[in-house]
């Protein structure tokens, strides 16, 4: 069998929009010589061209016709897009090409961070990337799994890559849904050495799969001298995956969230997703229920109309009345109403307040139990209170100095 | 050619196509004197006393018009890209053999690709106006004989008022009209709201023709264009494509990035205080514009708070303000959709307007510079401010000047435009062309937040206690070049030869279009 000498990689096409397409010809002899074309030629042409042939350096490609067709892709995307192609022609080449990490990629996160909302961009679609964070959400999930056709795992793997690298998502979390097991294990290897946040892991049914990812997240953490932590979010997707939500959800102190997809779910048991969602209201309540055993996050699934605000408020207020303390979005116009439906609300502030004070009056006083008109207030009643404030007053709903301001 | 440097900094021709011109010499800094064109007398002697114009075809009246070897020929945009009646007339003007016409439409559209092939045998000299789409590539090449001359709306009229351009033959397509001339646009299958880009044409020209594809008996009511300036009318099966002339219905846009840009808007409306009882603001038919007119709406009702007037561009958005009671009135200078042409056919308090009410720089006074602000677009703006329409970053000739630099007189000029599409920044530092100086603009809103000319500082001020995302232009600048890996390069451009000059308002020449390499 002869061995392949071109591959290519990326989009092309009248539709396509801040995305290119790269051919590489491999050649026994001669330069390299590029062709390319593109719709920003006059103002980054020389910058494509230095790109192209940098990367040639890098990987030590040195004789080849280098076909290029873009459409606007920024230098992230034009990377990922040389890389795929090579690596489409020499799978077994381990060497990487990384851009380098904007300084402002750096920020951390914590388990307890907030989550309300957390927006689905499509892993191999370079376009949604940059404006992504303006939009605000609490985090952002850039997505291996259902929104990548099965032929295009391998780009987006690479693109996600580069994009935690060079993306700057504005203080969201930086989140990576990766693919089922066992092709998930692989995903890490572009995701964990990058400042991923946080992991979802989609259809899980077992603890021993979240073991498995745990333990090679642990690896990589070591091979690469990762200090920070990072998080995980299973997804509970299937009848199997509901009965086994605890176990789940207390598998990993990594996990600092779990949540519930209800497509998949919905087929799992024989029906169809309904707006009243009846057939989903075991399974929901159970995620809540093992999640909240588990002392973690109950988080909701996405909602998919993206034209009616209504309802989705509606389904925002059900979901926190339910238990739920997030919702995933499939379009940035669903952001602001799940934020701003998640908040406390003023009956919820006015009760935390009391409780903050009754607590800070009885440790004063050194009393040792606290309690609230004929209520005793116990630790975590505090802690929640406390949390209800903290996510009033970030969110300007409540003055910082609310304690003096009556 | 003799170029010399204005006051804006730009190296400008002094003559263009033969005649002298003015170099910009600043904003508010150039005042004609002398007297204004003076159209010949004419007597009703020679035109029928039965009031019937009417000739039996575009050709004939061209004839009788006196059509001849270099004239100039105007037309107007509003059947916009619907508009099949000026390709008929070039076809026309083709078969009776004249050469050197110079065009002078309101605007040009795709569809007057049409007419390459007459600029290519010498029917068509040059063009006088906006030039979009392959009409501004043909130009941008270096392929046109004359040099392109790109007017605004009120600069249109200017032109025509003081002199600067005289029409010999305008041909004006009417929706409906009557044997005598008078004509309108609110009826009719060819049905486009107004006609008001050709009012100085029907009052200025030597020849007007009225063509129109709903001939009815005299008298058409109401009549937008006089009959009494009208020489010849003709009837014709059909002035263009009626879908393309008027949507049927103007899209919001759903870009998300869009949409933040058109919150943003309204919440700086808001914010600022510019939305107060009895205010006044004017945004285009654009999608973020749209979406900016929904949201604003909003805003306007929680508030109890109503417009004295709008002034469109007036798309089904700003009839349902007007409807719901939100305004008093709509001053419009373009219908938009259908929805735009029935509620100025049939509500009064939707009032046609033209560029010599609106926009004339050389009137007493204009309604432009009474709003309380106007939401504009830009291929580009710089760092000081500056902004371009006419060009794209590559150089090439895009888009037509309409009312924008007249509208940049307006109490606070805000540009609501991404800071990049795809990889191509739109806050640069220095615009391809000026089209605006950066003293006229006071706000920037992108997706990456609002940049304030440090020149208002009464709006700093407005907005130290508010949430907006304040920035300056110069950090936004440089984020967009960060993202798109560096400074964008020059369009390659040949600076010896230009192909188009930018009129300012006043008449003077602000900037230069130059042929682009290859």
């Amino acid at each position: 069998m002869s061995k392949l000498n071109k591959a290519s990689a990326g989009k092309k096409g009248p539709k396509v929009r801040s995305d290119c397409f790269i051919e590489i010809e491999e050649r026994k002899s001669g330069a390299i010589k590029l062709n390319f074309k593109s719709k920003v030629q006059s103002m980054y042409g020389t910058q494509i061209e230095d790109q192209i042939f940098n990367l040639c350096r890098h990987f030590g490609l040195r004789h080849a016709i280098i076909s290029v067709e873009d459409a606007g892709a920024l230098p992230f995307t034009i990377a990922a897009r040389f890389e795929l192609a090579l690596k489409r022609l020499h799978p077994d080449w381990k060497c990487e090409y990384l851009p380098e990490l904007n300084s402002k990629n750096k920020y951390r996160t914590t388990k307890d961070k907030l989550r309300r909302s957390r927006l689905y961009l499509p892993g191999n679609e370079p376009k949604f990337y940059p404006n992504a964070g303006l939009h605000q959400p609490d985090g952002i999930i850039l997505d291996l799994e259902d929104s990548v056709a099965p032929t295009e795992k391998d780009a987006a793997q690479l693109l996600v890559r580069n994009a935690l690298r060079t993306i700057d998502f504005y203080g969201s979390e930086r989140m990576v849904r990766i693919n089922q097991l066992p092709k998930g294990l692989d995903d890490l290897d572009y995701i964990v050495p990058h400042n991923v946040h946080v992991i979802l892991i989609p259809k899980v049914e077992s603890a021993d799969q979240i073991k498995q990812i745990e333990t090679k997240v642990k690896e990589l953490k070591k091979n690469f001298k990762i200090k920070n932590d990072i998080y995980f979010m299973p997804i509970i997707e299937s009848a199997l995956g509901v009965e086994k939500a605890f176990e789940i959800a207390s598998a990993s102190k990594f996990n600092c969230s779990l949540a519930v997809g209800l497509e998949d779910y919905t087929a799992d048991i024989g029906t169809q997703r309904s707006n009243e969602g009846t057939e989903s209201f075991m399974a929901r309540s159970k995620v809540v229920n093992a999640a909240k055993a588990a002392g973690i996050q109950a988080i909701d699934t996405v909602f998919s109309d993206v034209n009616d605000m209504k309802a989705l408020k509606n389904s925002v207020i059900e979901a926190k009345q339910l238990g739920f303390e997030g919702k995933g979005c499939i379009h940035p116009r669903q952001i602001n109403v799940i934020n701003k439906e998640f908040l406390p609300t003023e009956e919820e502030i006015e009760k935390a307040k009391k409780i903050v004070i009754a607590f800070e009056e009885a440790k004063s006083k050194g009393i040792g139990v606290v309690s609230l008109g004929s209520k005793m207030i116990d630790a975590p009643v505090v802690k929640r209170a406390e949390r209800t404030i903290k996510l009033a007053v970030d969110n300007k709903i409540l003055q910082p100095n609310w304690k003096y301001s009556n | 050619m003799k170029l010399v440097k204005n006051a804006a900094g730009r190296k400008v021709p002094t003559v263009v196509n033969g005649f002298k011109s003015i170099p910009f010499k600043g904003v508010n800094k150039y005042k004609p004197t002398g007297v204004k064109a003076k159209p010949k007398i004419n007597s009703c002697i020679d035109y029928p006393s039965s009031g019937d114009k009417t000739v039996r075809s575009l050709k004939e009246a061209l004839k009788k018009a006196g059509l001849k070897d270099g004239m100039t020929i105007s037309t107007h945009h509003h059947l916009r890209n619907g508009d099949v009646l000026t390709n008929k007339l070039f076809d026309a003007i083709k078969s009776l053999g004249v050469k050197n016409i110079r065009w002078f439409p309101s605007a040009s559209f795709p569809c007057h690709s049409h007419l390459i092939k007459y600029l290519d045998d010498g029917t068509i000299h040059h063009i006088e106006g906006s030039m979009n789409g392959p009409l501004g590539r043909y130009a941008s090449e270096g392929k046109m004989k004359g040099l392109g001359v790109l007017r605004s709306h009120g600069g249109r009229y200017q032109s025509v008022q003081d002199g600067e351009v005289k029409i010999d033959i305008a041909v004006i397509a009417a929706p409906t009209a009557d044997p005598f001339g008078n004509a309108t646009g609110v009826r009719g299958k060819s049905a486009c709201g107004l006609l008001g880009f050709a009012l100085a044409d029907s009052e200025y020209a030597e020849k007007s023709i009225v063509v129109t594809d709903n001939l009815i008996p005299f008298p058409c009511i109401p009549w937008q264009i006089q009959g009494n300036n009208i020489d010849y009318v003709v009837e014709i099966d059909s002035l263009g494509d009626p879908k393309k002339i008027v949507s049927g219905t103007t899209q919001v846009t759903k870009s998300p990035d869009r949409l933040l840009i058109a919150d943003l808007v309204a919440q700086f409306f808001e914010e600022t205080g510019i939305m107060k009882d009895g205010f006044s603001f004017q945004a285009g038919a654009g999608g973020t514009n749209l979406a900016f007119a929904l949201n604003l709406k909003e805003k306007m009702k929680a508030k109890e708070i109503k417009a004295r007037f709008i002034r469109g561009g007036s798309t089904k958005y700003l009839v349902e303000m007007l409807e719901e009671g939100l305004t008093d009135y709509i001053l419009d200078g373009q219908t938009f959709d259908l929805d735009g042409v029935r509620s100025m056919r049939e509500n009064p308090n939707h009032v046609n307007t033209s560029p010599f009410t609106s926009y004339n720089f050389h009137g007493k006074g204009n309604f432009a510079s009474m709003l309380d602000a106007v939401v504009l677009g830009a291929t580009e703006v710089d760092i000081n401010f500056n902004a371009n329409v006419a060009s794209h970053s590559d150089g090439y000739l895009l888009h037509g000047i309409g009312g924008w630099q007249n509208c940049l007189f307006s109490k606070c000029t805000i540009l609501a435009i991404p800071s990049f599409r795809d990889r191509i920044p739109v806050i640069v530092d220095e615009v391809t062309t000026l089209c605006g100086p950066g003293e006229l603009i006071d706000v920037i809103i992108t997706e990456r937040g609002i940049a304030i000319n440090p020149k208002r500082k009464d709006l700093l001020k407005a907005v130290k206690k508010s949430n907006l995302p304040i920035r300056t232009i110069k950090e936004i600048y440089d984020e967009v070049n960060d993202l798109c890996g560096g400074k964008p390069a020059k369009p390659k451009v040949d600076k010896n030869t230009i192909i188009a000059v930018i009129k300012w308002v006043d008449g003077t020449i602000l900037d230069s279009v130059y042929k682009v390499k290859k």
